[in-house]
């Protein structure tokens, strides 16, 4: 049986992406907050919720398991999702924020540790990058999504929004 | 979870009954505005609420289940109005938009300063949840702000229509603080700082947003308790007939 590390299972779960946007892995995201190999290989992973009434959080569970189960030098495979660490947009890597980004989504900005409408107020465009652009409500699509528009390219946008 | 006694686990059973009934109530009357809402951004936030209050209710729920009570789905589908915790007003119908949009005001900020002060719980599986949801629920009130402010200041038709909406909200946003019979309990263990220390702090937030936007407080309010003695008012069963319609059919579906 070959060792197996909590970073090859990293690099697996990479391959997991999110079902709402699929141009991010759930790495990326920073939702797998805990991953443990024992000495038979058992794993046992740690999922956050992105927020509390995601739809996505029993696939996302299901998602890794079957992706870890086509390992076959893994033994049992455990994945519970808590609130141990608190998710925040922070957490989404860089590599996540360019793939928002390319999905036409403008990254969060770094949480300001207060959240008043003036932080979502000049979000970067993601289409032309200017800043002039206004929030139209930070509500959208989905839980983690605000609707802006750009007053530059004249374009309405989404952005994923930043939780503290 | 150590440090509880029982008297602890009887306490903390009946605060999370309150919490969880009230987002699930909540939910399910802000999701009566998906498809109605005065302009689209409005449908959209109405419905995004309801969907964080549902989580946050099964979330609350599935700590309840770890205290020996049913799973969230059976808690949450199968009692009747005389088992419910939920305050008055959660339960009242949407209304006008006036008032459905000044309840989420008066409804959220308590919320927010409650999950606030649960932060340092020292039930710790609760105090996890309570960051996570203090982070969620600033949108809620920072989306209420903006209108209450935007209308109280808007037209003439506007001004009465959210003093009329505040004096009809208000016996029933007192309600909220109802003390539990184990406030004393709560206190002593660090779970959580009680009703009263809630309503002052809520009191002051929503007096200095209100007041400084021109509306005006009513004074000499009887609270409209009991919902948290599981009493309610005509509103609470056909709701939750309309919630449970379709998991009646077939409780043992899965979805």
């Amino acid at each position: 049986m070959k060792s197996v590390t909590s970073d090859d299972i990293r690099n697996f779960l990479k391959e997991v992406k999110d079902p709402e946007i699929p141009p991010i892995s759930i790495v990326d995201l920073g939702i797998v907050t805990g991953i443990q190999v024992d000495d038979e290989n058992n794993v046992d992973v740690t999922l956050t919720p992105t927020f509390a009434g995601c739809p996505a959080l029993k696939i996302m569970e299901d998602m890794v398991k079957e992706r870890l189960e086509k390992e076959s030098d893994l033994g049992e495979i455990t994945v519970k999702t808590t609130f141990e660490t608190t998710w925040t947009t922070d957490l989404i890597t860089e590599e996540g924020r360019k793939a928002l980004l390319k999905h036409g989504l403008a990254p969060p900005k770094q949480n300001p540790g207060y959240l008043e409408l003036d932080v979502l107020s000049d979000t970067p465009c993601p289409y032309c990058d200017s800043r002039n652009t206004e929030l139209k409500s930070p509500f959208g699509p989905t839980l983690c999504r605000s609707l802006h528009y750009c007053n530059n390219c004249k374009q309405a946008f989404e952005g994923f929004k930043p939780v503290g | 979870m150590d440090f509880f006694n029982e008297a602890h686990v009887e306490a903390a059973k009946d605060l999370l009954y309150k919490m969880a009934d009230d987002q699930l109530i909540i939910g399910h009357r802000n999701s009566e505005w998906t498809g109605l809402g005065p302009i689209l951004e409005e449908d959209i936030a109405f419905s995004s609420m309801a969907q964080d209050k549902l989580g946050q209710s099964e979330h609350l729920y599935n700590l309840l289940h770890e205290l020996g009570e049913a799973d969230a789905d059976t808690v949450a589908f199968t009692r009747n109005a005389n088992q419910f915790h939920s305050c008055h007003f959660v339960e009242y119908p949407i209304g006008e938009y006036d008032f459905s949009l000044m309840r989420h005001f008066l409804f959220d900020m308590a919320e927010a300063i409650r999950f606030e002060m649960l932060v340092n719980s020292s039930y710790e599986n609760l105090a996890m949840i309570a960051r996570k949801f203090k982070g969620e629920i600033k949108y809620h009130t920072m989306h209420a702000n903006t209108w209450v402010k935007q209308l109280a200041q808007g037209n003439e038709e506007s001004k009465a229509r959210m003093q009329s909406a505040l004096n009809e909200c208000w016996p029933l946003a007192l309600g909220i603080f109802e003390p539990g019979k184990h406030e004393d309990v709560l206190k002593e263990a660090g779970i959580f700082e009680g009703e009263e220390a809630l309503q002052a702090q809520w009191l002051q937030e929503v007096t200095k947003l209100l007041t400084d936007c021109g509306l005006v407080i009513p004074e000499n309010v009887t609270p409209s308790y009991g919902g948290r003695k599981c009493e309610h008012t005509d509103h609470l069963q056909p709701l939750l007939d309309e919630m449970t319609e379709v998991y009646a059919i077939d409780p043992s579906a899965d979805w």
